[in-house]
């Protein structure tokens, strides 16, 4: 009878630490050693949803792109593959500026990236910029964009702010008022929050500078659930424009809240969630001619590679707004780490300077900022097109007024 | 002499720890001197009344929001009194309106006032200023934080051993203990509850007031979170609420805890969180402290 004894099974135990540790080593030798890449996001807490469909996805699906084509490529021609530290940001800002302290100070990775949302890009922005760390902040939408690159000058922001999508809608309407096709009449809904303050207050001077008339102006606080009261007031205003600076999930609710009460303006628009490939399910498949914020080039070659490999990867297709601007970061980044390596110095000055091919086409940062953006787009056929500003290559014609639902 | 002597020893280590340790180190120092604090403070008011109040964030962000708005205006010292003056005004008018509700009717109401400030903080800005966002540029360092939050804390443990040993202690003690009686026996329910209310608002104010130069950005969604009423309360009994020393023996294991569990499993934090909160209130629902002297003193007595 054979029994394994104590000194066996030790020996054996040891023989197999020892080649464990050598291989491990011998691992280490053939290459340099990945490239360590950190980020605090918010998993739980009311930031989840949106990191959760711009952020999160975007960043797994480009280590995983990059370390399936063997790692990032240095200005050498070697290649290092990608090791991500990542933390729970729990949506608070507090334990996310503890948590950028401990990606820098503790795990001393290479690169950082930034969490979701304007309020988070710049609770770190300080840090990043004493530890000297490049900050690609995308998911932020801010005025003050250009004084803060100015300030902390290895920030980058990269979605604009409130007043340029305002702008961008207010293009499009005077278009279709100039043409006839809608009155000067504007009902306009905003939520209570950091974002839809900005837009309404950069919309409600375009607005009234392009000869619109607001018949209904109310804000709404951040968690209204019930739209009846308010969307009632909007259809008997008069106007042919329905306008809402709304966050999801007060997007949905409006839509379906005007589908139920067959509310039927001749322009539909909602802000963030519109774009969101879930939208078209919500409008109950009658999403055609609803416009929102942002917008993709629904034609363009890279896009619909992008949205195969996005939808392959995480099951579902990206949101059109920011998630593709997200990706297209990321590209830059690895271009620009192919060019100049990792020092950090030299990496924010490429950024701000060198011109990348990303998946939204040739990017080219104007003063730190990404200005060459789309602010409005519209649900045609089963794709969301970016409708404005007009002029850009790859700009889709309006359809007003929107089908009835 | 030692009870003095060896606080203050305690004090000037941990005074001169930030500069030896990383910045990660140092924001963990941050953390759990907030939380020392917030949790000391709340005892301060609710550990002897057994009054439970889910404010703590409502005088911790209207700190924070006060720093935002005044912040480029009045210089560094000016703004705290402000704050300090308006988290006590507040606490002072709330608190006459409603020390007289009890048990469970204070506890709602209490939540409530977070949501009552936030939402009138937010209607301000919305219809008057016309900015929600606000942006803090301070030049404060992280140690600087630091060492604020720490003298806070300390001043805050001063203050309940003081109160401990006055009569205004006494008086709360009798409160929490029955109120009847305490109004039976002379004690002015009102002025008391008031006092150590409005004390312990102050310094929640002022908490939220120090550590907000590190978020730069304010918004009210980000500075009125209920997750921190939460944390102070359930490490304050973790500790033992009417203990000097039990929310800081609260807050420390805690604050470590869950800096552990989110960075490691960051999926099921939040299931861990709920579990561990259920724990405390099942396992040590007088405090630690209590728990261990209980235990200590059962072993004394199956000795003899």
């Amino acid at each position: 009878m054979t029994r394994i004894s104590r000194r066996a099974a030790l020996r054996a135990l040891s023989i197999c630490m020892t080649s464990t540790l050598a291989f491990g080593a011998g691992s280490a030798l053939a290459q340099d050693g990945p490239v360590k890449i950190g980020y605090a996001v918010a998993r739980t807490g009311p930031n989840a949803t949106g990191a959760g469909i711009t952020t999160i996805p975007n960043y797994e699906l480009w280590v995983d792109t990059v370390n399936k084509a063997g790692g990032l490529t240095m200005p050498d021609g070697s290649q290092r593959m990608i090791e991500v530290v990542e933390y729970d940001n729990r949506s608070a800002n507090e334990d996310l500026v503890r948590s950028i302290e401990r990606l820098a100070t503790q795990d001393k990775v290479d690169l950082i990236l930034p969490p979701w949302g304007t309020g988070g890009n710049l609770a770190i922005a300080p840090l990043m910029a004493r530890f000297g760390y490049p900050q690609l902040a995308v998911t932020a939408v801010t005025d003050k964009a250009p004084d803060f690159a100015a300030r902390w000058d290895r920030s980058f922001w990269m979605l604009g702010g409130g007043h340029d999508y305002a702008g961008g809608l207010v293009d499009v309407l005077t278009k279709a008022r100039d043409a006839g096709t809608i009155n000067n009449k504007v009902a306009v809904v905003s939520v209570a929050d950091g974002f839809g303050i900005d837009l309404i207050t950069g919309a409600r001077p375009a607005f009234a500078e392009a000869g619109f008339e607001l018949v209904y102006d109310k804000t709404y606080p951040l968690g209204t659930s019930d739209f009846a009261a308010i969307m009632s007031e909007a259809q008997g205003s008069g106007a042919d424009s329905f306008v809402a600076f709304s966050y999801p999930p007060g997007s949905f609710g409006m839509t379906k809240t005007a589908q139920s009460m067959n509310y039927n303006p001749a322009v539909f628009y909602i802000s963030v969630g519109g774009a969101f490939p879930i939208y078209p399910g919500v409008a109950d498949g009658k999403a055609e001619g609803v416009m929102a914020i942002g917008g993709v080039d629904a034609e363009s070659p890279a896009i619909q590679e992008y949205f195969t490999r996005h939808t392959a990867f995480v099951g579902s297709p990206p949101d059109s707004w920011a998630s593709a601007i997200t990706y297209a970061s990321l590209e830059m980044l690895a271009q620009a780490i192919e060019r100049v390596g990792l020092d950090h110095a030299a990496l924010a000055e490429e950024l701000s300077g060198g011109t990348f091919e990303t998946v939204v086409g040739e990017v080219k940062l104007e003063d730190n900022q990404l200005r060459d953006l789309w602010w409005i787009g519209q649900w045609q056929g089963d794709a969301f097109r970016a409708i404005g500003p007009a002029d850009k290559t790859g700009a889709a014609t309006p359809i007003i007024p929107k089908p009835e639902w | 002499m030692s009870r003095i002597i060896l606080p203050l020893i305690g004090l000037a280590l941990l005074a001169i720890v930030p500069l030896i340790v990383t910045d990660y180190g140092l924001g963990l120092l941050i953390g759990a001197a907030t939380y020392v604090t917030l949790a000391s403070a709340w005892a301060l008011f609710s550990g002897q009344t057994h009054y439970i109040s889910l404010a703590t964030v409502a005088f911790y962000g209207t700190g924070a929001y006060t720093v935002a708005v005044l912040n480029e205006t009045l210089g560094y010292g000016a703004v705290l009194l402000c704050a300090a003056l308006i988290g006590g005004t507040i606490a002072l008018v709330v608190g006459l309106a409603t020390l007289r509700l009890r048990g469970v009717y204070f506890v709602i109401f209490s939540f409530g006032l977070a949501e009552l400030v936030r939402q009138l903080i937010t209607w301000y800005e919305v219809n008057v200023t016309g900015t929600l966002g606000r942006y803090i540029f301070l030049d404060i360092t992280t140690r600087q934080i630091y060492w604020q939050m720490l003298g806070l804390a300390a001043i805050t443990i001063a203050l309940t051993a003081w109160i401990h040993r006055s009569r205004l202690g006494m008086a709360l003690r009798v409160i929490g203990d029955d109120e009847t009686v305490a109004a039976h026996s002379g004690i002015n329910l009102a002025r008391v509850k008031l006092l150590a209310f409005v004390l312990s608002a102050v310094i929640l104010t002022l908490a939220g007031a120090i550590t907000s130069p590190r978020y730069v950005y304010v918004e009210p969604s980000i500075v009125f979170n209920p997750t921190i009423s939460f944390l102070t309360v359930i490490m304050a009994l973790l500790g033992g609420a009417n203990r000097l020393w039990g929310p800081t023996l609260g807050a420390v294991p805690l604050f470590l805890i869950f800096e552990w569990l989110s960075s490691n499993f960051p999926d099921s934090y939040p299931i861990l969180l709920g579990l561990l909160f259920i724990g405390v209130v099942f396992l040590v629902p007088n405090g630690l402290i209590a728990s261990t002297e209980r235990l200590l003193g059962k072993a004394k007595g199956a000795r003899g």
